[in-house]
């Protein structure tokens, strides 16, 4: 018996991940998050923008992770277009600045900030795609027109309202940058936080934040949301509690079902070994 | 001069950078180097892509039997171009704009095929950890503990269930004190190596010592 779960079918762990996954969202279950140091960092940090204030937006990733960056950049937007912030967007990977268009579409469907009558061009513009990695990341140090000298709707950059007086990092107030991977926030890091002094935040997949955990303890990064709890923190904070608060019940639920996996596989693995070591005679 | 030329442009972009970064009014020439690595790195992308297509039409005229893939490959690759392009010749650039048929291609075919791909490792996370995650050592039993801890610390059920406890002995607490000293530790010690191979190694490249990306020992 024992033996046969040890060698338990793999499709039954399968099935129980994905009824941990799913069950929650028909069950229409909350749960609190508690907000971490680097979270209210953050939040700290936008919050004390002045209005009209320039925040550079980097979409970094693909949609394979929009599940947990998606409702991070709901939130920032959110937060933003109601501090009055005015947002310059950007990608570095080339599926970046349509992750963005998708997120603003969620947004503006919002009541809310769909009578605010944002312009783009005025408080928001999509810069679009550049390839270059870091290298475009040093570009903008000396210039952002050079390395974006269009935004995606071909207009050029010197001619948008909100870029007029945007040269380079010196006149951007914060960098939040969204990522997956490289190019990313590392990057970012290392280029224009170090040496151009950009204050910079970051939103990570739960996979990558520990690789950028050094930088905040440096004071290299202010603020970061790791993962889909990040994310939900961040709305909390916010007063925005959308996707990634509902996500949270479903990621807790198959927690669960891993670590029961585990507790199960392990104490299989004790029982069956003792009875071995029973039948050589060893005990 | 095949591996002169190449020599010498790799030890100029490698010293304009070094010297401009501690001569900041050699600015301009790092300025200008930039630019060219962009122009070079969106011109790499081209060949990537026709290197993409030519692979896969190969593989598709030699009739193996995976042949079906790269028909799948190259199908898409030139609905996604032509979709992308057909905009840009018409009336201007804004190829990917709201109900555009290259953003119509993207949410439709590309967002739930890479999500789904992306989505699949949790199940096979799920089944690795019932598998591998066994006390069978001391470090084995580390690394257990540590999982245990962040993976109900990381979720609001580790607070829940700790809630009795006086503030910082819950659950949430004992994942930020990992995350925060020995995984910070580690991450560090790997990044300072990295670091100082990435040092080393460019040194070399840019004195000439190393040679492979040129094709040589």
């Amino acid at each position: 018996m024992l033996e046969k779960l040890l060698a338990l079918d793999r499709r039954w762990i399968f099935l129980l991940v994905i009824v941990a996954l799913t069950l929650p969202f028909f069950l229409n279950l909350t749960c609190k998050s508690y907000v971490s140091p680097e979270v209210r960092t953050l939040y700290d940090a936008i919050d004390k923008l002045r209005p009209n204030s320039k925040v550079l937006m980097a979409f970094d990733y693909d949609p394979a992770s929009e599940p947990e960056l998606n409702p991070m950049a709901e939130a920032f937007f959110k937060f933003a277009f109601t501090r009055r912030l005015k947002v310059i967007i950007l990608g570095l990977w080339p599926q970046g600045p349509q992750q963005a268009d998708r997120v603003l579409e969620r947004v503006f469907a919002d009541s809310v900030f769909g009578a605010m009558n944002l312009q783009y061009g005025v408080d928001y513009v999509n810069l679009g795609f550049q390839s270059g990695n870091e290298f475009a990341i040093q570009g903008m140090g000396s210039s952002i027109e050079r390395v974006f000298p269009r935004d995606v709707r071909g207009t050029v950059t010197g001619d948008i309202p909100i870029m007029q007086d945007v040269k380079d990092f010196s006149n951007v107030d914060f960098v939040f940058n969204l990522s997956a991977g490289y190019p990313g926030t590392v990057e970012w890091v290392q280029v224009a936080a170090d040496r151009y002094g950009v204050r910079l935040g970051a939103g990570n997949t739960a996979v990558q934040a520990p690789l950028v955990y050094p930088y905040l303890g440096s004071g290299q990064l202010t603020g970061l949301l790791g993962g889909m709890k990040g994310g939900a923190e961040f709305e909390v904070l916010t007063g925005f509690p959308a996707k990634a608060n509902k996500f949270m019940v479903s990621q807790t639920a198959a927690h669960m079902v891993v670590i029961l996996f585990v507790i199960v596989g392990n104490v299989a693995f004790f029982i069956v070994q003792g009875r071995g070591r029973k039948g050589r005679g060893e005990v | 001069m095949r591996r002169e030329i190449p020599l010498l442009i790799t030890g100029f972009v490698g010293a304009v950078y070094i010297v401009s970064f501690f001569i900041p009014a050699l600015g301009f020439v790092e300025t200008v180097t930039t630019d060219w690595i962009l122009i070079i790195q969106a011109f790499a992308i081209w060949l990537g892509a026709l290197n993409l297509l030519k692979i896969n039409l190969l593989k598709l005229s030699t009739g193996k039997k995976d042949r079906v893939y790269a028909a799948v490959v190259i199908v898409s690759f030139l609905v996604m171009a032509g979709a992308g392009f057909a905009p840009l010749l018409r009336d201007g650039r804004d190829y990917q704009a709201a109900g555009s048929s290259f953003a119509w291609l993207f949410d439709a075919f590309y967002v739930p095929l890479n999500a789904t791909m992306f989505a699949l490792l949790a199940f096979f996370v799920a089944s690795a950890s019932y598998r591998a995650f066994r006390a069978r050592n001391k470090e084995a039993t580390l690394l257990l503990l540590a999982a245990f801890f962040v993976m109900l610390g990381r979720v609001p059920l580790g607070d829940l269930l700790t809630a009795a406890l006086p503030d910082g002995w819950r659950m949430s607490s004992w994942a930020d004190v990992i995350m925060n000293y020995p995984q910070l530790a580690g991450q560090r010690a790997i990044m300072i190596g990295i670091a100082l191979g990435i040092v080393s190694t460019s040194l070399r490249l840019v004195l000439g010592i190393e040679r492979s990306h040129i094709g040589g020992e």
